[in-house]
C-alpha cells in the first residue's frame, strides 16, 4: 500500500544535482529543465562543471553539478542558493553543502558513502551520520543498490547497470515534484533507438524512481508548483551557444547573405561551431580553423568574398584574434566576432562564467581600432543580440563584437519563439556600378561600398596598410591619416543613432540606479525585485550595447544620486562609465567564476541606500 | 583565347596604377613581371575573378601592383585569408604572393594546413633567405651560420627546404624557379594555374640590398648549367654545361655520374615523373638542393590529383540539401521540443 502523502504547493524551487563527472548529472539535470519547461514552468538553468571531461571519480574536484530554479512567477536567475542537494555521493556534499540553504533538502544516494569515496571526500567520518547535516531534512536513499534491483532481469552488464542510477534518481525527483515521465521517455528512445537494451533498462530505471517516491515512506511530502503565466506563445528551452547559433544562421537568412563561420574550438564556446554546422542545408559554410588567428581572418576573407563572416571564441581567443580585428577595422569589412566569456586571465577557469573581457572588446587593439560592442543578457537574448551584430556589421560596414558568457552559453530558459516573418530584414548590398566607383567613398552611415570580387570593372586592392581617403590605395599623408583615424571612429560612433535608448525600470530619477551589462541581467533583476519588496526605492538600467552607449546614457545616469555597478570583473563597466560621464560609480564585483548572487547585490542596494526604505 | 571573351589582354591590362617600390634590381620586378605576362594566356580565368592575397613584407607588397582584386593582409595570414576567399567563392582564382619570412615563419601553420587540405589556391614563395623590409635580419631559409644584424657571429639554426615542407604537408603541386629565368618561371605559373588544388612555387628571389648574390651559383651563366637541374616529366636527369652529368639512384641514394665517358648513359639516369603518386622521388629531388656536388633541381617536383577543400564543403552542402532538404528557418526555429502556452 502507498503512503498517503501530502502536497504542499510552492512558488519556486532551486534545486542542485551534484554527482561524479561521469553520474550523468549534465543530462539529469537538462531532463528535469526540459520537463519542467514543459509543464509550463518558468526557469533557469547553470550548469557547472570542471574543466577535466572525467576527472579520477569520487574526487571533490571531480564533481559536476546542475542548478535549476523554476517557479510559478518570473524566473531570473538560476537561484543563488539550492533548496535541495541531489547528492549522488560524499564529494558532492563536501562540494555544496555550505551553498545550500538553511533547512534545505538533501537526497542522498547512500551506497556511494563507503570508506573509499569517504576518504577521496575528505570526510574522516560519514556526514550522514555524524551530525554534520543536522538543521538539513536528508533522505538517505540507496540508489545503486534500488536501481540494481530493479534492473535484476537486464541483459545489460552491472557497470551499465549502475549506469543508469541517474534515471531512477531523475524518477524520484519527477515524483517529489509531480512532473511526468513522458517527455524523458520520449527522449530515451530517440537517444538509444539503436540499443532497445538500454531503452528498456533506462526506463525501467526512471520508473522505478517515480515509484519508489510514491511507494516509499521516507518522502511524506510531494510539491506542486503551478505553472508561470508566460505571454501566450509557442516555447522552447533553449541555452545561450544555441541561441547564438540560431541568431547567426537567422542573420544569414534575413540578409540573404551566406554565412561562413571561421572558428577553432574552445570552451565555452565550441557547441556555437557545433551547432551552426548543423545547418548546411541553408548553404552555411563553417571552417574549424588550424588556430583562432586562421578563424577569423578567414572569416575575413570570406566577408571580403561577399559572406556574412563570423567568428567565435572566448577570451583567450578573442586575444589571438586581435590584430587581425585590426584588420577588419581598417579594410572596413563586416565580420561578427562572438566572445563567450570564460574566467580568466591565461588559461583561467574555462568552464566557469566571467565578465572580464569587456575593456578587451573596447580597447583592446593596437592604433585606434573601434568597433562596436553589444552583450547579450540573458540565455535567449544571445539570439536577438546575434542578429543585431550582424545587422550594424553589414550597415556600417564593420566588425562587431557580441559578449555573452560562460553562464549564458550554458544556461538555458524559455523562449517564446518568434516567427520568421515577425524578424526584419536585414539590408545588404553590393556595388556592380563601375560609374564613379572609389573603394574608400562612404555613404549617409560613413560606410564604405561593399564589392564582392568577380565583378567586372571594380578590380580594386585593400588592406592593412593606412587607406587614401575615397581612393582607398596606400596613403602615408599625416592629414589623411588624422582623417582617416577620425572617420573611423565617426562611423562608429554614429551606430548610436541606430540603437534602441535605454529604458530605465523604476523611477527616472532617484537616490540609486543600479546599472549592470550582459548576463548579469537575470540576477540584477530579481536583487531588485526582492529589494522592492521590503520597501526600498531602487531603479534598474543593463546594457546591451556597450560602445557606443544608448544616446540617453549620459542623462539617465546622472539622474540619480547613486549608480551601483555589479560586475563579474573588477569594475570594467564602472570605468568606462566614470570616464565617459565624469560621474562617481559604486562597484560591487564579486569574480568567483560564478553568476551574481542576487543576495549580494541586494544587500548591497541595502547599505547605499543606507538601510532607509520608503 | 583571353581572359575576358573578346579582347586578347596583354601584360599591361594586368599592370595598376600604383608606382612600384621595390628596390632597383629586387628579384620581385621579374616575378611580376612574368605574372604579367603570363595571365594573359591563362585560359578560362577572367581578369575580375583573380584575387591576390599578401601578409606582410617585400613580397606582400605584390597585389597593390596587380591590376586584380587585392587584398594585402597580415603578417603571416595570407593562406588563411585566402582560404576564407576560396571556400566562400570557389569561382574565384586565388593567389598567394608571400616570402619565407611571412610563409614559413609567423605563418607557418596556415601554410602546412592549407597544403594538407588542399585548398585550390596557388601559393608563390618569394624566396630571398632573408629579412629584407624589416632590414636585413636572418631568415627561417637563410642557410647556417649566416651573418646578420641579428646574427653577428652566424645563425645557430637549421633552415626550412621549403619544397620539402610543402610536399610533407601534402601539397598537390609543388615547384620551384628563380627570378633569373624568366622564360622557365612562366611555364611554371601557367601549370600551377591549371592545377586543380593548392599549388605551391618556391621562387628564388635575389634581394639585391640585404642578400645579393644568394643565387649567384645557380643564375650566373658562367656556373649555373652545371648547378641546376632542369626537372622535365618523362625525361633522363641530366645537367651540366655539356650536358655531361646526370643523377642516378644507387640504393636508395641519388648519386651524380658522368655519362660523357662511356661507363653510363642516359639510360641509367632516374627518369623524372612528375605524376608520381609516392611522394619518395619528389622528396628525395627536394633533399638534393644544398646537398654538396648536387645539383639545385628546378621544375615541376611533383603533381597529384585529389578533391580539393573548397569543392568538398560544397559537394557537402549539395549532399546535406538533397537529403534534408533546402534550409527552412520557420522550421529550424520552430523545431525541437516545444510547448504551446495559451
Amino acid at each position: 500500500m502507498a503512503v498517503k502523502k501530502k502536497v504542499e504547493s510552492l512558488s519556486e524551487v532551486t534545486v542542485r544535482f551534484a554527482g561524479d563527472s561521469g553520474d550523468g548529472m549534465q543530462l539529469t539535470g537538462s531532463q528535469f529543465s526540459d520537463t519542467t519547461a514543459l509543464v509550463g514552468n518558468d526557469l533557469s538553468t547553470l550548469p557547472d562543471y570542471p574543466a577535466e571531461i572525467r576527472a579520477p571519480a569520487g574526487t571533490i574536484y571531480g564533481v559536476s553539478g546542475f542548478q535549476l530554479h523554476f517557479g510559478s512567477s518570473d524566473v531570473h536567475t538560476p537561484g543563488d542558493r539550492p533548496d535541495v542537494l541531489v547528492a549522488m555521493n560524499p564529494a558532492a556534499i563536501k562540494k555544496n553543502l555550505s551553498e545550500l540553504k538553511n533547512g534545505g533538502i538533501i537526497i542522498a544516494n547512500t551506497d556511494s558513502f563507503d570508506a573509499k569515496n569517504l576518504k577521496l571526500a575528505k570526510y574522516e567520518t560519514n556526514p550522514l551520520e555524524d551530525g554534520t547535516l543536522d538543521g538539513y531534512s536528508v533522505f538517505q536513499v540507496p540508489v545503486t543498490t534500488l536501481t540494481a534491483k530493479a534492473l535484476e532481469n537486464s541483459a545489460l552488464s552491472q557497470k551499465e547497470i549502475n549506469r543508469c542510477k541517474n534515471f531512477f534518481a531523475l524518477g524520484m525527483m519527477y515524483w517529489l515534484y509531480d512532473r511526468p515521465l513522458d517527455q524523458t521517455l520520449v527522449w530515451i528512445s530517440k537517444k538509444f533507438q539503436s540499443k532497445p537494451e538500454f531503452i528498456e533498462a533506462n526506463e525501467t530505471a526512471l520508473k522505478a524512481g517515480y515509484n519508489f517516491g510514491e511507494m516509499t515512506e521516507a518522502f511524506t511530502t510531494r510539491y506542486r508548483i503551478e505553472p508561470a503565466r508566460l505571454p501566450k506563445g509557442t516555447y522552447k528551452s533553449i541555452s545561450g551557444n544555441e541561441a547564438t547559433a540560431l541568431g547567426m544562421l537567422t542573420a544569414s537568412v534575413k540578409s540573404k547573405l551566406p554565412a561562413f563561420l571561421g572558428s577553432y574550438p574552445i570552451t565555452p564556446a565550441s557547441e556555437i561551431l557545433q551547432y551552426f554546422s548543423n545547418y548546411k542545408n541553408f548553404g552555411v559554410k563553417t571552417f574549424q580553423a588550424e588556430d583562432e588567428i586562421a578563424g577569423i581572418t578567414s572569416a575575413i576573407g570570406a566577408a571580403y568574398a561577399g559572406y556574412l563572416g563570423f567568428t567565435t571564441t572566448s577570451g583567450p581567443g578573442l586575444a589571438l584574434k586581435t590584430e587581425a580585428m585590426g584588420l577588419a577595422v581598417m579594410t572596413e569589412l563586416p565580420l561578427v566576432v562572438i566572445n563567450v566569456q570564460r574566467g580568466g586571465p591565461s588559461t583561467g577557469l574555462p568552464t566557469k562564467t566571467e565578465q572580464a573581457d569587456l575593456l578587451q572588446a573596447i580597447y583592446g587593439r593596437n592604433g585606434e581600432a573601434p568597433i562596436p560592442v553589444i552583450a547579450a543578457a540573458t540565455p535567449s537574448d544571445c539570439f536577438n543580440m546575434a542578429i543585431e551584430a550582424s545587422r550594424i556589421a553589414v550597415k556600417y560596414m564593420t566588425p562587431v563584437i557580441l559578449l555573452t558568457d560562460g553562464y549564458l552559453a550554458n544556461g538555458s530558459e524559455p523562449w517564446k519563439i518568434p516567427h520568421n516573418d515577425e524578424i526584419p530584414a536585414i539590408e545588404a548590398k553590393f556595388v556592380t556600378e563601375t560609374e564613379g566607383f572609389q573603394p574608400y567613398s562612404r555613404d549617409e552611415n560613413l560606410a564604405r561600398p561593399w564589392v564582392k570580387p568577380g565583378t567586372p570593372g571594380l578590380e580594386h586592392r585593400i588592406g592593412g596598410l593606412e587607406k587614401a581617403n575615397i581612393k582607398g590605395t596606400v596613403s602615408y599623408d599625416p592629414d589623411n591619416h588624422d582623417l582617416m583615424i577620425k572617420l573611423r571612429a565617426e562611423k562608429v560612433r554614429k551606430v548610436v543613432n541606430d540603437i534602441p535608448k535605454l529604458e530605465v525600470d523604476g523611477d527616472s530619477t532617484g537616490k540609486l540606479l543600479v546599472a549592470g551589462w550582459g548576463g548579469t541581467y537575470g540576477a540584477i533583476k530579481e536583487a531588485i525585485i526582492k529589494v522592492r519588496r521590503k520597501g526600498y526605492n531602487v531603479s534598474q538600467v543593463h546594457f546591451r550595447y556597450l560602445n557606443p552607449f544608448p544616446g540617453n546614457t549620459g542623462e539617465v545616469v546622472s539622474s540619480f544620486k547613486k549608480v551601483l555597478v555589479p560586475e563579474i570583473n573588477l569594475g570594467q563597466l564602472a570605468t568606462v562609465l566614470r570616464s565617459q560621464f565624469l560621474i562617481p560609480v559604486e562597484q560591487l564585483n564579486v569574480v568567483r567564476g560564478l553568476p551574481l548572487r542576487t543576495a549580494d547585490i541586494a544587500d548591497k542596494i541595502i547599505e547605499l541606500l543606507g538601510g532607509e526604505n520608503e | 583565347m583571353s581572359n575576358n571573351g573578346d579582347v586578347k589582354l596583354t601584360a599591361k591590362d594586368f599592370s595598376s596604377d600604383q608606382d612600384v617600390r621595390w628596390c632597383p634590381g629586387c628579384g620581385d620586378y621579374s616575378i611580376l613581371a612574368q605574372v604579367q605576362r603570363s595571365f594573359p594566356d591563362m585560359v578560362g580565368i577572367k581578369k575580375e575573378n583573380i584575387v591576390w592575397i599578401s601578409g606582410i613584407g617585400c613580397s606582400s607588397r605584390f597585389p597593390y601592383y596587380m591590376n586584380t582584386y587585392g587584398f594585402h593582409g597580415i603578417h603571416g595570414r595570407a593562406p588563411a585569408i585566402a582560404t576564407g576567399v576560396k571556400v566562400a567563392r570557389p569561382e574565384l582564382s586565388v593567389w598567394v604572393a608571400t616570402g619565407d619570412g611571412d610563409l614559413l615563419s609567423i605563418g607557418g601553420n596556415h601554410f602546412i594546413h592549407a597544403c594538407r587540405k588542399n585548398v585550390d589556391l596557388k601559393v608563390l614563395l618569394f624566396n630571398n633567405k632573408i629579412y629584407g623590409l624589416t632590414k636585413g635580419q636572418y631568415s627561417p631559409t637563410s642557410e647556417q651560420g649566416k651573418v646578420t644584424k641579428t646574427t653577428p657571429f652566424g645563425s645557430v639554426d637549421y633552415p626550412f627546404n621549403p619544397v620539402s615542407l610543402a610536399l610533407g604537408s601534402e601539397s598537390t603541386f609543388v615547384a620551384r624557379t628563380i627570378d633569373s629565368n624568366p622564360k622557365h618561371m612562366q611555364v611554371v605559373l601557367k601549370r600551377a594555374a591549371e592545377h586543380k588544388g593548392l599549388a605551391f612555387i618556391e621562387i628564388f628571389q635575389n634581394c639585391v640590398i640585404y642578400n645579393d648574390g644568394a643565387f649567384d651559383a645557380i643564375s650566373d651563366k658562367a656556373t649555373r648549367d652545371d648547378n641546376v637541374l632542369i626537372l622535365e616529366h618523362g625525361q633522363p636527369m641530366i645537367f651540366g654545361k655539356n650536358h655531361d652529368k646526370g643523377i642516378r639512384l644507387e640504393g636508395y641514394s641519388p648519386v651524380v655520374v658522368d655519362i660523357s665517358n662511356g661507363k653510363y648513359s642516359a639510360n641509367d639516369l632516374l627518369v623524372h615523373n612528375e605524376f608520381e603518386t609516392s611522394p619518395v622521388l619528389s622528396m628525395m629531388l627536394a633533399h638534393m638542393t644544398d646537398s654538396p656536388g648536387f645539383p639545385t633541381p628546378m621544375g615541376v617536383f611533383r603533381q597529384i590529383l585529389k578533391p580539393t577543400y573548397d569543392e568538398g564543403i560544397e559537394v557537402q552542402i549539395n549532399n546535406v540539401k538533397a537529403k534534408k532538404g533546402e534550409g527552412n528557418l520557420e522550421k529550424v526555429l520552430f523545431g525541437g521540443n516545444t510547448w504551446e502556452v495559451q
